[in-house]
């Protein structure tokens, strides 16, 4: 523990390097490369002392931690910070993934730099306060806001339809943004607190936790995003920029889950059992249904969209066992899916920026050219293939196991993912690396430069690490997630006993 | 010691794969082949000292997953049965590496070429030493994945593209059984490390449990899910489809792939899974099915192939078929002493022609090549005192002596299929290696002996399929078969098979050797004396023919019920589904009638985002607003 408000500053660190750079003066390059040197050390800094966090986390005990709370709106409304076994790992995948962001614009963006600069470090503040806070009001600003700047990554340093994927994505996240909020309201007034540990332990009646579950549903489901809400994500990563969708891809789409077990698992558990099978009829058909269509895809970045609605699927899938395996599996997934996928999207991103395009036929035969970008990219399309050895696998494999003891046929369908994912990650990788250069342009293409490897060499390094040693990540969630599951299922066998 | 064995395969790959460019090609070669030679003579000391002292080791690596009651860690477990395997993988490996050097040698990718080699083993290594489900999992799908490498290893072919994702993809329809049965050995037995599933086998036998919303037998169940892994990795009917095409690959790579390793992982898993298998008749009569019907569709397809890899690669399959039927009649034993008969296989896989009939003749111009070649094919047809002869007449023997299941349907189609083999192996040599050259002089004049470094390998091999047979069938199946053996291969109480099969009648004994002989005669009339009766024959039954050599039309089958349905559902969900139902109804629709609306109102340059953005803000503050003035009371 350390005796300084470790988690506020780093939430708000990055806020103030966006705040430093607005100061940076000069004509306009001065401007990019002081704006590119400011949020590229604040990430670094904020990496290093979330790092000297972890270091600090007591993975034995399922409390909070770091624990700060000082009295804000009043009235139970407190600004109330902290960490536990299931947040303090998405602390820091958003910390990690930050300078990879701002490195991977360095030269891609060329207009509006410091703007481009500032978004993407308010968006970190609000990603990682989504993940520390421990207030529910204090949550669902984070929450909300961290959409704001996602919109403006993508209206402004977008693709050509870039305003029709922002309004599309508008549409989504308003109508369970609406319900959540009516959901936030009700509970407090339920339990004249929104500090989330007391709501955990309130209590909420059978019929209010069915409302109050769908409610939040609404909003997590989208987020995730589940099957069929999950149309807004394809169209809002063909048009962000590549650290967009690795952000995107690599936190955003985590605060559903993120959301599932921090509210409406423990708050309502009651009602979680009750919906589990829709959850569970969700997901599988999420796994196979995206599955096949990512195998249509002519656009990549749409078909890693579709791929990674798939693996969302497998973790709503065991979170919703409420099993040990299933639930940490289904954080694992996260994690891993984090990682594997931002690194898919800066794949992508690396011939994107060669060639300008992404659609898969104008490429082939790149391993003719690019020795070691095909290398890496066979290594992600492997773990997103979930191959043992890779972090791919040990999510998939824990989920899967988790799930049978549930739900068989969930379980069953989901392991069919197994082979579509191989059918399309595979057939993706020919497509565009394997074979002879047969299209214009492409034989002169140049390898991966160092700054391009060194963004993605972390990224390989957790992919191959946490697969064969996924340990220190079960080992941090195992406590906290214990106590969830323990006391989902003493809630369920009291609602039971008493006759229900 | 066993972890040298396991892991210098693994420095070798790293070495050749990552610093390959770096140090240079020879150095690559040298250091991964070099390190493969140690792992296999570590093997063989291994193999020494479990023949002497028969105890298992356990040896603990690194934990791998923990998770609530779940425990699996990283552990190599050597037990007789794996230092069978041991030796025969790093045995090939080694010959496979060496013989590369000399294959490989104008190949401006062979130091990559090297670390897939070095990796496949390695993989190969994991899944061998497994001491739970998990990590043979992982030395499983590892495999696949050197598999789809090297069949692939010629990136500039598209067909060797297409062949690699084949088997990938094919091998993962084995892994969903394979998956879903680990989740309900986890279900049921709450462990996934062997030792303590196999000893809560017993207790399964008799249970039941709720699969898919059917009651149905525990122990059948978990069998039949692991055995469709094993399935797909040994490419038995129905899942064989990818291993003809793998052929696509480098020459040493067929060797390596379709003789000793990859594809006896799935009877390896069987075999370690005996204590679960023995205890369900069921299952074991599905294997003998299976085993049985890709013994006899493989060998028939094989008849009429005329790409020199074609028919070896059925051949493989027909012979991964005899493996499976020794399973299922409860000879573990028999079926991994079938191993040493991969001598035979390797040695085909290695010749380097493809298409027959335009051979002929080559028995003067490259003799060794030749000799090579009648000794493998003498293994192979199980001529007396070979390798094949005392496994693979033990096979039958043990079909027609077995107690349980259809042994007499595999016993039957096992003596039909010895007689196809022995008639396609003579074929093969027939066409190849006598009558006249059937091809141009300029190609004729190309064709030479193989340099000492690839001939080497191939001696070796021989010297193995010769001599093998005679000298370890005591101790894997003869008398000593239980000292040697010990608790690594599970039999139960009342299975005799491997003494009833000394007591079987003669005409089952002689049955074999009269196949093969009829086989062999049969291949002499129709390609050395009557040369054109293949072709009367073939007009004379067009039909079956056609049949046989579009090997049953199974791409075709699969293509009209997976891959076509697939496609067409793909588009249906995308466009109809995603882009009409989904999109129409939801967001469109909604976004029609908003923008219709919105745009009388408001006229934004920057469009809808910062108007968004501007509407949040005014929300949150609005939200905070009434928190402030206490209207949360």
């Amino acid at each position: 523990m350390t005796d300084w408000p470790i988690l506020s500053t780093i939430t708000f660190l990055p806020l103030l390097g966006a705040l430093f750079i607005m100061l940076v003066r000069g004509d306009e390059a001065t401007v990019a490369s002081n704006s590119r040197a400011v949020a590229l050390w604040t990430t670094l800094i904020t990496l290093l002392l979330t790092l000297f966090m972890l270091t600090r986390f007591d993975g034995s005990t399922a409390a909070f931690q770091f624990v700060e709370r000082v009295a804000w709106l009043g009235d139970g409304v407190d600004y109330a910070m902290g960490v536990d076994g299931i947040s303090v790992l998405f602390v820091v995948l958003t910390a990690a993934l930050m300078p990879i962001c701002v490195l991977a614009g360095w030269n891609s963006i060329k207009t509006r730099v410091r703007e481009y600069m500032i978004a993407f470090l308010v968006l970190e503040t609000l990603m990682i306060g989504v993940f520390c806070a421990m207030d529910l009001v204090l949550f669902y600003l984070f929450f909300e806001g961290g959409l704001i700047p996602m919109f403006l990554i993508i209206g402004v340093w977008g693709g050509a339809r870039r305003i029709y994927a922002s309004f599309k994505f508008f549409l989504y996240t308003l109508v369970g943004s609406v319900l959540m909020l009516l959901a936030i309201l009700a509970m407090y007034w339920q339990a004249g607190t929104s500090f989330i540990p007391d709501l955990t332990a309130t209590g909420f009646s059978a019929d209010m936790q069915t409302w109050l579950w769908l409610a939040f549903f609404a909003s997590f489901a989208v987020k995730m995003p589940m099957w069929p809400v999950h149309t807004w994500l394809p169209d809002a990563h063909v048009e962000a920029p590549t650290a967009g969708s690795v952000i995107l891809a690599g936190v955003l789409l985590k605060m559903g889950g993120y959301g599932f077990l921090r509210f409406s698992l423990p708050m309502f558990p009651i009602a979680s059992e009750m919906f589990a099978p829709l959850v569970f009829a969700m997901s599988a058909i999420a796994i196979v249904y995206t599955s096949l269509v990512a195998f249509a895809q002519e656009d990549m970045k749409k078909l890693i969209a579709y791929s990674s609605v798939a693996h969302m699927g497998f973790v709503t899938m065991g979170l919703f066992s409420m099993t040990m395996q299933g639930v940490q599996g289904g954080i694992f997934q996260m994690l891993s899916h984090g990682w594997i996928s931002g690194a898919l999207f800066l794949c992508v991103g690396v011939i994107y920026d060669r060639m300008h395009t992404r659609e898969i036929a104008a490429y082939g035969g790149l391993v003719n050219r690019m020795p070691v970008y095909a290398a890496l990219f066979l290594l992600f399309t492997m773990a997103n293939v979930g191959l043992p050895g890779t972090s791919g696998f040990v999510g998939e494999f824990l989920t899967i196991i988790g799930t049978f003891q549930i739900s068989t046929w969930t379980a069953f369908v989901a392991a069919s993912g197994v082979i579509l994912s191989a059918v399309y990650a595979l057939s993706l990788y020919r497509r565009v690396t394997l074979g002879k250069i047969e299209h214009e342009g492409l034989e002169t293409i140049a390898d991966m430069d160092r700054r391009e490897i060194l963004i993605i060499a972390p990224l390989a390094v957790a992919t191959i690490l946490f697969g064969i040693w996924p340990m220190p990540i079960l080992d941090l969630t195992a406590s906290s997630v214990d106590a969830l599951v323990s006391g989902y299922q003493e809630a369920l066998a009291a609602h039971h006993s008493s006759g229900h | 010691m066993y972890q040298a064995i396991v892991f210098f395969p693994l420095f070798g790959a790293l070495i050749a794969g990552l610093f390959g460019r770096a140090i240079g090609h020879r150095p690559a070669e040298l250091v991964s082949t070099g390190l493969l030679l140690a792992s296999a003579a570590l093997s063989c000391m291994a193999f020494a000292n479990i023949m002497m002292t028969g105890e298992t080791m356990s040896v603990h690596v690194l934990s791998f997953i923990h998770s609530g009651t779940m425990s699996i860690d990283w552990v190599l477990r050597i037990d007789a049965l794996t230092c069978v395997m041991l030796v025969v993988v790093t045995g090939v490996s080694s010959l496979v590496h060496i013989y590369s050097i000399g294959y490989m040698s104008l190949d401006p990718g062979r130091a990559r070429f090297f670390a897939y080699l070095s990796l496949f083993t390695f993989m190969m290594l994991m899944l061998v030493t497994a001491d739970n489900f998990v990590q043979l999992f992982f030395g499983w799908e590892g495999v696949g994945l050197a598999s789809y490498l090297l069949i692939g290893f010629w990136y500039k072919k598209p067909s060797a593209n297409a062949a690699a994702m084949k088997a990938f993809v094919v091998n993962r329809v084995g892994d969903f059984g394979l998956i879903l049965g680990m989740a309900a050995i986890y279900f049921i037995v709450g462990s996934l490390q062997f030792d303590e599933v196999f000893a809560s086998a017993s207790a399964l036998a008799d249970s039941q449990f709720d699969f898919l919303g059917w009651t149905v037998p525990t122990l059948t169940t978990i069998c039949l899910l692991l055995f469709m892994g094993a399935m797909g990795k040994s490419a038995q009917f129905m899942l064989h489809t990818w291993l003809p095409d793998a052929m696509e690959g480098p020459t040493p790579v067929s060797a390596l792939i379709h003789a000793a390793t990859m594809v006896t992982a799935g009877v390896f898993l069987v075999a370690r899974c005996s204590p679960l298998f023995e205890l369900s008749p069921t299952a074991l009569s599905v294997i003998i099915v299976v085993g049985a019907i890709t013994a006899f569709f493989a060998a028939t397809v094989g008849l009429v192939q005329n790409d020199i890899k074609r028919v070896i690669a059925y051949s493989t399959c027909s012979q991964l078929g005899y493996m499976f039927v020794a399973l299922g009649v409860g000879a573990y034993q028999v079926a991994m002493f079938l191993l040493f008969l991969g001598a035979g296989s390797v040695i085909h896989a290695m010749q380097d022609e493809q298409d027959m009939r335009k051979m002929g003749g080559l028995r003067e111009l490259v003799p060794t090549s030749w000799v090579m070649m009648l000794v493998g094919t003498l293994a192979l047809t199980g001529f007396p005192l070979t390798a094949g002869f005392f496994s693979k007449d033990a096979i039958i023997e043990a079909a027609f002596a077995a107690h349980a299941g259809p042994h007499l349907f595999g016993f039957t189609l096992l003596v039909v299929a010895a007689l196809f083999t022995s008639f396609y192996s003579w074929r093969l040599m027939f066409m190849t290696f006598y009558g006249q050259p059937r091809c141009s002089k300029e190609t004729l004049s190309h064709v030479h002996e193989s340099p000492p470094v690839m001939l080497i390998p191939l001696l070796v091999l021989a010297v193995g399929a010769l001599g093998t047979g005679y000298v370890f069938s005591g101790i894997f199946i003869g008398d000593q078969q239980e000292a040697f053996w010990g608790a690594s291969v599970f039999t139960s109480a009342d299975n005799h098979v491997l003494h009833d099969l000394h007591n079987v009648p003669l005409w089952v004994k002689l049955a074999p050797l009269v196949m093969m002989l009829t086989g062999f005669f049969t291949a002499y009339i129709m390609y050395i004396r009557d040369r054109e009766m293949p072709q009367r024959l073939a007009e004379q039954h067009d039909l079956l023919y056609k049949f046989l050599l579009n090997k049953w039309y199974f791409d075709e089958l699969y293509d009209f019920v997976f891959v076509r349905p697939a496609r067409w559902l793909a588009r249906v969900f995308w466009r109809g589904g995603d882009g009409y139902v989904i999109d129409g109804f939801g967001p469109n629709g909604i976004a029609a009638n908003v923008l219709m609306v919105t745009q009388r109102f408001v006229v934004l340059q920057s469009g809808f985002v910062y108007h968004y953005a501007f509407v949040m803000l005014i929300g949150v503050a609005g939200f905070v607003t009434w928190f402030m003035f206490g209207g949360g009371q």
